[in-house]
């Protein structure tokens, strides 16, 4: 047997290191409970966890039923490559927020009474059985790749049946879901920046997690196509990074007819740290990607393109952090910053998904050309050779 | 009927003697935390304490509100508001979720931060007392009567009369009469409460109908939804294959 020694590259180093230092904040996090392990407070009983692991996480993964809408039942195939690799995001992503949950958790084996225990008025009842239900509904959707992989034909046309039932459900729930994590702030408007907070937060978390999933999916596209040494589909990119700027966009537009209407437009004309940290989400999130993608060179050029999606990623990333972190001043005088292995675990969750991603695409037919050479019956291959050609 | 029962704190009256913070931490077996009472905060092992302003001192305990917010939030109902009036809390259904205390506008649940096993915590109200007809443990030991316990619209007729009686020596307003939907702790003082450190910034109807507003559009997002996506799915499905359809037809043709 010959033994496989990894070359080691900077990025293995840092991921190595990230991951240790996230296994020793794991230790004092479950040994020495949430004081030993973060800077949550009795004032800031939400941190880093929540905003990054849950926030951004589930937002991101949005890109999975967004995709899923396109192909499936709108049925505009051609955006077909695109779809197993969303899916495959969008599973990892919910898993990676349910790991990331039992760090929150004060009392993460308690995390199934959500199941038991019914209460039908709270936002984060519905937020938890969305998680359960659409992680299911993930597990469903990328079942067929692992069906495909050993050949279980018989289970594939079941699953084939149901494909389209279960699709449907999940972009639901997915609404239910994006939409909700903005309801959970709807019931501090005393404690909310007006900047931030708005009866319609869950709208705004459904646009921009659809607008930020779309540019996750360009990222990740970018991503695989170097890890795999393999090409992209350009001119889908290209336009699903068109889309998701316009997303943003009319979200953007809504929000500032919302301030306007609700007379708190003023906040934006005083420069503070709050209207700052507003400004610099729109710009990188949303106004400077937009600016860019609208125009056919730099949407049809591959690093303005990469680069437009890392914006958006890092706006959306903004934005969550500034509705559950900074827009929210409990106390005058007490602030929050997270701790160090807050920031190790979080981390780690980011390495973890990668890698999983990696290893999952390298032994499953995820992409395209995988999945011609796992089915490698003729039919199937001129099939896609014809879809290609119209 | 039950009546509800609340308890009124009257600042006027109240001459920072501690005995309601000692009594509190006897009758809920807690640790001493602070060896100055008044230097102490609404931590995991205190549920009342009395906070100094000038020569005003005031109480700072759970409101126990009449739609509470910590009952609304918890996803698993491990709060409850009783027909008696105190708002309680079961350990064994919580989750750690903390978004009770992300979201109660009296900013009163505190955590054990420090445990492996940890659980929320705050004043009960003395529910068990109060089940038995007795009142609360820092009403009992209130000596100036500054904390008097009874039934709610009783204490609320009695806040009233001393507002009109006394209009010099208060600030004319009930408060937990009708902040965030009213609770079950009134307070009286004489000056704005804004300078004792209490949240006047709050709206008159509960916070959980600011919630309740965006759960109502589920069952409406699910059949729309659904009803939406189907159609959608149908639709695009035949105009496909109607283009196919025409483009063996073209070729055929030719």
């Amino acid at each position: 047997m010959k033994i496989i020694i990894p070359k080691i590259t900077f990025w293995r180093v840092v991921a190595v290191l990230i991951v240790v230092s996230g296994l020793y904040s794991t230790y004092l996090r479950f040994t020495g409970g949430l004081s030993a392990s973060t800077n949550l407070s009795d004032e800031f009983p939400w941190g880093l966890w929540i905003g990054f692991d849950i926030l951004v996480g589930v937002g991101l993964a949005a890109g999975g039923f967004s995709i899923c809408a396109i192909v499936h039942i709108f049925n505009i195939e051609k955006y077909k490559p695109l779809a197993r690799p969303a899916i495959l995001t969008a599973f990892l992503g919910y898993l990676l927020v349910i790991f990331g949950l039992m760090y929150d958790l004060g009392k993460p084996y308690n995390i199934w009474h959500a199941i038991i225990y019914w209460n039908p008025r709270s936002v984060m009842f519905e937020v938890a059985w969305c998680v359960m239900l659409y992680t299911t509904v993930l597990f469903l959707e990328f079942i067929p790749v692992v069906l495909e992989k050993y050949k279980l034909h018989k289970i594939l046309t079941i699953m084939k049946k149901v494909a389209i039932p279960i699709m449907i459900v999940g972009i639901i729930l997915s609404t239910l879901h994006q939409s909700s994590l903005g309801s959970l702030f709807l019931i501090i408007p005393q404690k909310m920046s007006q900047i931030w907070y708005s009866p319609l937060l869950p709208l705004y978390f459904f646009i921009s997690a659809v607008g930020a999933g779309l540019s996750m999916v360009i990222f990740e596209a970018f991503l695989s196509a170097r890890a795999f040494n393999k090409g992209i589909e350009e001119d889908l990119l290209s336009n699903i990074g068109l889309f998701s700027v316009i997303v943003l966009m009319i979200g953007f537009i809504i929000k500032i007819i919302d301030l306007i209407i609700s007379r708190n437009f003023y906040l934006l004309l005083k420069l503070n740290n709050n209207s700052l940290l507003y400004f610099l989400e729109v710009l990188i999130g949303i106004l400077i990607p937009f600016g860019l993608l609208i125009q056919k060179r730099f949407r049809e050029d591959r690093r303005w393109l990469y680069a437009s999606s890392i914006m958006v990623i890092s706006g959306f990333l903004l934005n969550r952090l500034n509705v559950s972190i900074t827009s929210i001043s409990p106390d005058v005088g007490v602030t929050y910053f997270p701790s160090v292995n807050e920031i190790s675990v979080t981390l780690m969750l980011v390495v973890l998904g990668l890698w999983s991603f990696k290893m999952i695409a390298k032994y499953f037919p995820v992409f395209e050309e995988q999945i011609i050479k796992e089915n490698f019956g003729t039919e199937i291959q001129e099939k896609t050779v014809t879809n290609r050609i119209t | 009927m039950l009546k509800t029962k609340a308890i009124l704190f009257d600042a006027t009256l109240c001459v920072g003697c501690g005995e309601c913070y000692s009594a509190c931490k006897h009758a809920n077996h807690l640790p001493e935390t602070n060896s100055d009472y008044l230097k102490d905060h609404l931590n995991a092992n205190t549920f009342t304490v009395i906070e100094q302003y000038g020569d005003i001192y005031v109480r700072k305990l759970c409101m126990h509100c009449l739609d509470a917010t910590c009952v609304s939030v918890c996803p698993v109902g491990a709060f409850e508001k009783t027909d008696l009036g105190p708002v309680i809390y079961d350990e064994n259904k919580c989750l750690g979720c903390r978004y009770c205390m992300q979201a109660c506008p009296h900013h009163v649940p505190r955590y054990e931060w420090s445990r492996v096993n940890p659980r929320v915590r705050k004043c009960i109200m003395c529910y068990e007392r109060v089940k038995n007809g007795d009142q609360t443990a820092c009403a009992e030991a209130c000596l100036a009567e500054a904390t008097i316990f009874g039934d709610r619209d009783d204490l609320i007729e009695i806040a009233k009369q001393r507002l009109a009686e006394n209009p010099d020596n208060y600030y004319q307003h009930i408060y937990g009469l009708e902040e965030a939907g009213g609770s079950c702790v009134l307070i009286l003082s004489p000056v704005p409460f804004d300078q004792l450190g209490y949240s006047t910034n709050l709206p008159k109807e509960p916070l959980p109908t600011y919630t309740s507003k965006a759960l109502e559009k589920i069952p409406g997002i699910i059949v729309g939804g659904g009803a939406f996506l189907s159609a959608m799915y149908w639709l695009t499905k035949r105009k496909n294959q109607i283009a196919k359809e025409e483009k063996q037809l073209n070729s055929t043709k030719h």
